[in-house]
């Protein structure tokens, strides 16, 4: 029973992590309608760029936003000038060039940072707790709440907010949302903006977790797309649960089976799906909601 | 006053407007009728921002809109209900309404709830189902909806893309009755495009036919009602020779 408890508590927060990777692949789908292969390296990004300011000697508390908000900006900047200038393309040509900055990104990872494994402190040093019979890591606590404090944010600005009615409108019908006034393309921006941030925090939050290196963006958006497939392409709360569930499935699967397998377990429950609900399980029972 | 010089639209390499030269008066209603793939949502469309016109200029009150994009046409004053609505099914009816004024909400914040006021005294049905999804409104409240939500930025002109397909006639006759409405109280210029023609000569002050991508014939309804080729096509009137 302890063991179960166990394995649920590190399947969740794991899973929160590839909540906020699936929900940056939702946010940018639904505006632009394309698959962003890049979403993995904003996480790298972040978690490096994070250690990065950490050796300068900016406390973690500072840190870590100057590492969002340099990811952020990067996200943006692709948006710009990358993803802008061809938007009328087929989104076929889109994706694939998202491929290739994915590529260039990782590219310019190894440059910055090189090949060796970065360690990055957890934020939280004290030592391990007891709760509901399962050990905590006070990091994993710590991770699962900013990701729920997150999440939160997240509805309220999506849901609660006039920019967030935007954001919705333009994901739902660009052409009639132009007709409003809505500039769709700095929606796309936007998008690419938030999408940016959040990939830097799931890096920032598995890097203690796993260590940073310049490809860790591939697993991590392998992860996040799993997840986004689970929950279907189009809604947000899919997204959170799908995310949760994968990191739930790998936690016991590493546990009972052996962690060796469980990112062929993420493959594996990637395949499935595709062959089984390619529209994601909730793609019905949460309806257009975001 | 809008003023439409030989505008011409080309979808991917077809040309599907001829050279359309139109206008409208301030206060009036100008319908336009036409069969279906006559290119009446093209000109609309076009006129909106949706495709650029390969030639020809649009100007609304002495400004030149032709060639801008569909969200700063709205800003110069010119609002398209589309067909089909288009209304945003996953967004409240508050919030649709309120994106119809999102080029000015910036700056009009305040006055926001106060237009929506206003526009919900028009369409008193929207009232109950205020809170609710758009996409859970009927065919006709949801018709109500996007002509409120084109309303909502205030535009010196409003085009609508035939709003009483799918409706039951009592419905069209309310739509109809609030055009009336607009034209007298808000003194908003309408294009109303309709397949319904009894509908779009009942409330027009002059009337377009269009034909392939021209306009065909120009003139009072009454003018338009008489023409032998209109009676036989559109108004089931046959011709006896
Ligand atoms: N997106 C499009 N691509 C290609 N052809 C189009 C497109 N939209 C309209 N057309 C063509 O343009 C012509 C006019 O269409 P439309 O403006 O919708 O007519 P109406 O609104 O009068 O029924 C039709 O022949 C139609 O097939
Ligand atoms: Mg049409």
């Amino acid at each position: 029973m302890d063991l179960v408890m166990q394995y649920l508590v590190t399947g969740l927060t794991v899973g929160s992590i590839y909540a906020l990777m699936a929900i940056g692949f939702v946010t940018i789908y639904n505006i632009t309608g394309i698959l962003n292969f890049a979403q993995g390296e904003f996480a790298m990004i972040g978690a490096l760029s994070c250690v990065s300011f950490v050796n300068l000697g900016l406390p973690m508390f500072a840190a870590i936003p100057a590492a969002i908000i340099l990811t952020a900006i990067i996200g943006f900047a692709v948006e710009r000038t990358v993803i802008f200038p061809v938007r009328n393309r087929s989104v076929i040509t889109l994706i694939v060039i998202t491929i290739g900055v994915s590529t260039f990104i990782k590219g310019l990872g190894l440059i910055i940072w090189g090949t060796s494994p970065r360690t990055l402190q957890p934020v939280m040093k004290m030592g391990p707790i007891q709760l509901l019979g399962a050990v905590i890591n006070p990091q994993s606590l710590f991770i699962f709440l900013t990701v729920l404090l997150l999440l939160a944010v997240l509805y309220v600005f999506f849901d609660k907010t006039f920019i967030g009615s935007a954001l919705r409108a333009s994901e739902k019908n660009p052409r009639a949302a132009s007709l409003m006034g809505i500039n769709t393309s700095s929606m796309s921006a936007l998008a690419f903006t938030l999408a940016a941030a959040l990939g830097a925090i799931a890096g920032i939050m598995i890097a203690p977790l796993t260590d940073a290196t310049y490809e860790m963006g591939f697993l991590i958006g392998l992860k996040g797309f799993v997840a986004m497939v689970i929950g279907g392409v189009n809604n947000i709360s899919g997204a959170v649960v799908g995310g949760l569930l994968l990191g739930v499935i790998e936690a016991f699967s590493g546990g009972f089976i052996s962690t060796f397998y469980s990112d062929a377990i993420a493959f594996g429950v990637l395949l499935l799906m595709l062959f089984f609900k390619p529209t994601g399980l909730f793609s019905k029972a949460t309806g257009e909601r975001v | 006053m809008l003023y439409v010089q030989g505008l011409s639209t080309h979808i991917g390499k077809i040309q599907i407007l001829h050279s359309i030269d139109l206008h409208v008066h301030q206060g009036e209603i100008v319908s336009i009728i036409g069969a279906n793939g006559a290119g009446k949502s093209t000109l609309l469309n076009t006129l909106a921002g949706l495709y650029f016109p390969s030639t020809g200029k649009v100007t609304l009150e002495g400004e030149v809109i032709s060639g801008l994009p569909a969200h700063k046409v709205v800003r110069k004053g010119l609002s398209l209900v589309p067909e089909g609505r288009q209304i945003f099914s996953n967004l409240t009816v508050k919030e649709n309404l309120l994106l119809g004024m999102y080029s000015r909400y910036y700056k009009e914040k305040n006055q926001a709830k106060d237009h929506i006021e206003m526009i919900l005294d028009m369409f008193p049905s929207l009232k109950k189902h205020i809170d609710n999804l758009g996409g859970n409104l009927s065919g006709g409240e949801q018709q109500m909806l996007a002509i409120g939500r084109g309303l909502m930025s205030k535009p010196k002109i409003i085009l609508l893309d035939e709003p009483s397909m799918g409706l039951a006639p009592k419905i069209v006759n309310e739509i109809l009755e609030i055009l009336m409405r607009i034209k007298k109280e808000m003194g908003t210029m309408i294009i109303l495009v309709e397949q319904n023609v009894k509908a779009a000569l009942k409330v027009a002050d002059r009337v377009y036919v269009m034909e392939q991508g021209n306009i065909a014939l120009h003139g009072t309804p009454e003018e338009i009602s008489m023409n032998p080729q209109v009676k036989s096509a559109y108004l089931g009137i046959k011709m006896t020779s």
